[in-house]
């Protein structure tokens, strides 16, 4: 390497380090961001360890969470290596609630995902096509929004009768609209822009107008209003199940549990409060992670 | 005015009748034919025949629909599958009993909210703030069926100073909300039902209160020397309008949403209606219940926009 090219490459590199100390990249902002929100973080790591406990529960488990045993019935906390006791039949309440992670973090999971693809896209359609499909599909969005979210899903599972796929299906019904008012509000705000303007100017067709331009910039609303309904459908999806429409016994599943324990308040009381505060402490985190990626991502939506 | 309220009132007739689209269609989502759906498992040949004739199942669906909704105008909801009775009057009757929980909680909550989620927005960044924010961020995610349960843990059956559920020896219908031997039977499920509400309108509060804080008028008033507190006194009356959208639909959702509270305290109310006729796979009280209710959820709201007309002096729409 010669003199001169060093001379230029040191240049050339000086020129780029300049500007990049000023605008750093969107999602590097975002990151550093993150780093010291200190809050989010640790709920972040919160739901890491629920999800890993979950996913890896035959090798977490003290127990097999569903052998019953007579003798051992509603035993309190640390008896005899139960560590958080036993429930009604005498299973072992940490393992069912390690086992109870999956159900939960499924039905929050899940319908928030559906709904915001099924949602977001029709939201996304509305807003771009504009005119009489957009009546048609905002106005359909509208008589569902005249139900409250509980009175909604309940109504639909409790007619379909229970079971986990049913109640997959009522509260992804529930999570559509709201998905779907704010991605049509993004797109309609985003489709008069002028870099799509110019996009159409230069002869980009229109579906790559929806996917390169519209997608992208109504993807992050969609996401974090999306991550804040995940706490919304854990709490739903266990109340369903609570009320006996969600997931069958025996399956470990949190709203279940605190279901058929509450017949013992009045025995082993902290043991009856266990799934509720597992239920609290899964949507609290939810809730946390999602509101800090809000202001590290600085929507306002 | 008049023309916005005039116009908000006829939109609100299209979303009326999208609801009951939606009530209608419930009982064609359960599984099995909905004659059978709709009348008990003992029911004769007769009965069957009767209902058929008389919904028009052998009629093609829109057919049906005009047919079930102009009985239901006249508020023939059909006859709970259960109790033999007119659905209307079970739904009815229990309405008056999910208000006394719902009102309540809007008397506890919606007040309480207000003030603490201005603190925040007074001290935003500080401690009160901190407080504050902690406390709505528990509120919206604590499972509030299972705050139920803890309460009547604490204060049934450890504390013994409350009842755990019920309306108490008396029975439902001579709810006496003045004598405190059956008030007290309302007050955990309206601690409860306090909490989701108390969280979202402290938030909302707050967010309205420093957002008009903020703006330039502020300023202003800063500098033409009226005091801290005077100055919050102007910001929150800005904010009012936003945080009187959000009391709509809380108690909206109070009202509609009741069923998780309801069945947990046994409160006779239509929540615990709904359930009992989930369990009995009872199709029209379910049916029923689920349209007076979404009416009424559609009748809150749109009061809660004229209301904000009325109050808000910006708002010049039509």
């Amino acid at each position: 390497m010669t003199d001169a090219t060093i001379q230029a490459s040191l240049q050339t590199g000086a020129e780029e380090k300049l500007p990049q100390a000023i605008a750093r990249s969107y999602w590097r902002t975002v990151g550093r961001r993150l780093r010291y929100d200190y809050v989010t973080l640790f709920f972040i790591l919160a739901i890491a360890l629920i999800a890993l406990a979950a996913i890896f529960a035959p090798l977490v488990a003290p127990f097999d969470p569903n052998k019953t045993s007579m003798l051992y019935r509603l035993k309190p906390m640390g008896y005899k290596g139960f560590l958080l006791g036993t429930d009604e039949l005498g299973r072992d309440m940490l393992s069912r609630l390690i086992y109870g992670g999956r159900m939960s973090l499924m039905m929050g999971l899940a319908p928030v995902v559906l709904a915001t693809s099924i949602g977001g896209m029709l939201g996304v359609v509305a807003g771009f096509a504009g005119g009489w499909v957009n009546m048609l599909i905002m106005r359909t969005m509208d008589v569902f929004y005249a139900f409250p979210s509980v009175l909604l899903a309940v109504a639909i599972s409790g007619t379909m009768g229970g079971g986990v796929a049913n109640g997959l299906v009522a509260l992804t019904l529930v999570f559509i609209p709201p998905l779907c008012r704010v991605s049509e509000a993004a797109t309609t705000q985003i489709r008069s822009r002028d870099f799509v303007e110019a996009a159409r100017a230069s002869g980009a067709s229109t579906l790559s107008i929806i996917f390169y331009h519209i997608l992208r910039n109504v993807l992050a609303p969609v996401f974090i209003y999306a991550s804040s309904l995940i706490s919304v459908s854990i709490l739903l999806a266990a109340g369903l199940s609570f009320l006996g429409l969600g997931v069958e016994p025996p399956t470990a599943d949190w709203g279940l549990m605190l279901s058929t324990l509450r017949q013992s308040i009045y025995v082993q009381p902290l043991i009856c409060a266990l799934p509720g505060v597992a239920i609290f402490i899964a949507s609290l985190s939810f809730n946390l992670v999602s509101d800090g990626l809000r202001q590290a991502m600085d929507i306002r939506a | 005015m008049w023309l916005y309220a005039a116009r908000r009132i006829l939109l609100a007739i299209p979303i009326a009748l999208g609801v009951t689209v939606i009530c209608f269609g419930l009982v064609y989502l359960a599984p099995g034919d909905p004659v059978q759906t709709l009348l008990p498992p003992d029911a004769t040949q007769a009965d069957v025949a009767y209902l058929k004739q008389v919904y028009g199942f052998d009629k093609p669906i829109p057919i049906q629909y005009l047919k079930w909704l102009s009985r239901a105008a006249t508020g023939d909801l059909g006859t709970s599958i259960q109790t033999n009775r007119p659905v209307l009057t079970e739904v009815t009757r229990a309405l008056s009993h999910t208000l006394i929980v719902s009102v309540g909680a809007v008397i506890v909550a919606f007040p309480l909210a207000f003030m603490l989620g201005t603190l925040a927005a007074f001290y935003v960044g500080r401690a009160p703030d901190r407080l504050a924010t902690g406390i709505s961020v528990i509120g919206v995610s604590v499972p509030n069926y299972w705050l139920g349960i803890v309460l009547i843990i604490v204060f049934a059956v450890q504390l013994r100073v409350l009842p755990a559920t019920g309306m108490g020896p008396e029975g439902s219908d001579s709810f006496d909300v003045t004598r405190w031997a059956q008030l007290k039977y309302a007050i955990l499920p309206v601690i409860t039902t306090a909490t989701v509400p108390l969280g979202i309108i402290m938030r909302s509060t707050r967010a309205a209160v420093a957002e008009i804080l903020t703006q330039d008028f502020i300023q202003t008033l800063h500098a033409k020397g009226l005091g801290r507190i005077a100055v919050l006194r102007h910001a929150v009356r800005n904010a009012l309008p936003q945080v009187l959208a959000v009391m709509g639909l809380q108690f909206g959702y109070l009202v509609g949403g009741s069923i998780l509270i309801e069945t947990i305290f046994t409160w006779p109310g239509t929540g615990f209606l709904m359930s009992k006729a989930i369990l009995t796979r009872d199709i029209p009280l379910l049916q029923g219940a689920m349209l007076i209710l979404a009416l009424c959820f559609v009748a809150i709201n749109l009061a809660v926009d004229l209301l904000q007309t009325t109050i808000d002096p910006r708002i010049k729409r039509g």
